[in-house]
């Protein structure tokens, strides 16, 4: 039965929430229909009552004027204020990224002109006709040699029972400061071994991890306030090998 | 009520908030049933939804949202807490009177202002607000539905319940209760 199918949908109708095709269909049986039309006519009725005394109740002028004076009042001070305590930490975050950005890219930038420079010097010294000044394989006659030329001393590891071999060394200068060139070779390959008082600029590098850079690997650190670094083209493994060495004597 | 494109900024809040005003009032009023308590619901209203206002999304019924702001507020009130019924107790038939056969219309027609303003304050908290979303802010169901946070199909069984425990209330009084007229 028709009326039994539109039961359900009544208060929908006079909420208004039907579908155009629903609400045209309704209204289409309520033309004919006067059990519904009348049940209608008693919803809109509750409605209408409802309407008038829900809306009972008059806020104080003296409300209002508070509710007014706190948004208008300073509206934008307040909201700026709020702002800015928002924004502050966001603001200095923001900046140190950018600090730490712009430090790290001016880092790596200097990192990698470090290493590029190291691994010309490792370059030059070996194309040269005297790649070591001092040619011993005994670590006892290599670091005495230097007494005189460069302003530190150092230790040498003992190479015995490793596949290291010491070639030699020279004086070599970086960055205005001299420093030790030691050559020290591995299965026929050429690792240079560079050691400089550590100033903490010039020489410094903030990354001690093994590096690969410009085809060569490369390891560094600091130890009893002289910089150490190791360059070369064998594997990585083999220059923390050598670097371990070079600690150990440190 | 759509919000303007512009809107960053306390002003636009208060060109939005401000209109509003009065029915929150009026709806905060109906909750608390108390003047001071009322007031302060509002206060909070308004100042909880100035500090969200960045968080509003455009797009999305910024009167719906100061009503679901202002009811949050009321529920997690002391007297919010106590009136507000469990919503277990939806479908708690037991609340409602059995229909009897009298013409609705005759009823309602006798009833006064004041009798139906008591029969308001006589429902549940849940039948009251969701009776004045609306009826008297005119809300469609989907309003109502963000208001409240209830899918749509609970708004429309919870208003049709609430209807009828009106209606019953109507009953009562028009049949020699203390609110009869």
């Amino acid at each position: 039965m028709a009326c039994e199918q539109w039961r359900g949908r009544l208060d929908a109708y006079v909420d208004g929430e039907l579908r155009e095709a629903e609400d045209s269909a309704l209204g289409a049986h309520l033309r004919g229909c006067s059990a519904c039309s009348s049940d209608i006519l008693e919803r809109v009725q509750l409605k209408r009552s409802v309407k008038a005394a829900g809306k009972r109740y008059a806020a104080s002028a003296e409300l209002r004027g508070r509710i007014a004076k706190s948004m208008g009042g300073r509206p934008r001070r307040e909201s700026g204020w709020f702002w800015k305590i928002l924004a502050l930490p966001a603001l200095s975050l923001l900046i140190l990224s950018i600090a730490v950005n712009i430090y790290t890219g001016r880092e790596s930038v200097r990192r990698e002109r470090v290493y590029s420079e190291l691994a010309d010097l490792h370059v030059a010294a070996l194309a040269s006709a005297t790649p070591v000044d001092v040619v011993s394989t005994d670590r006892h006659t290599v670091k005495p040699w230097f007494q005189g030329k460069i302003p530190f001393s150092f230790n040498l590891p003992e190479l015995q029972g490793t596949e290291f071999t010491l070639l030699g060394g020279r004086v070599t200068y970086f960055a205005q400061t001299p420093g030790a060139h030691l050559i020290y070779q591995l299965r026929k390959h050429d690792i240079s071994v560079f050691i400089f008082q550590d100033r903490g600029e010039a020489t410094a590098s903030p990354s001690s991890a093994p590096v690969h850079a410009v085809s060569f690997n490369l390891e560094n650190w600091t130890q009893n306030g002289l910089r150490y670094f190791v360059v070369g083209d064998v594997g990585a493994e083999d220059i923390q090998a050598l670097s371990k060495l070079l600690r150990d004597a440190g | 009520m759509k919000v303007p494109e512009q809107r960053a900024g306390a002003a636009s809040f208060e060109e939005l908030a401000m209109p509003l005003f009065d029915q929150l009032y009026n709806f905060a009023r109906w909750l608390t049933q108390d003047t001071a308590e009322a007031e302060d619901l509002v206060q909070e209203t308004f100042t909880k939804a100035l500090r969200g206002f960045s968080s509003f999304q455009d797009g999305t019924n910024f009167r719906a949202w100061m009503y679901r702001i202002l009811r949050n507020s009321f529920l997690s009130s002391r007297t919010g807490l106590k009136t507000m019924i469990p919503l277990d107790a939806e479908d708690d038939e037991s609340l409602l009177p059995a229909e009897n056969t009298t013409p609705e219309s005759v009823l309602i027609e006798r009833a006064d202002r004041e009798t139906v303003q008591q029969a308001l304050t006589d429902l549940p908290v849940r039948f009251r607000e969701i009776l004045l979303l609306c009826e008297v802010e005119e809300m469609s169901y989907q309003d109502i539905a963000e208001t409240l946070a209830i899918p749509v199909g609970t708004v429309m069984s919870r208003l049709f319940r609430a209807r009828k425990a009106l209606r019953n209330l109507l009953r009562q009084a028009a049949s020699g209760g203390k609110h009869g007229v």
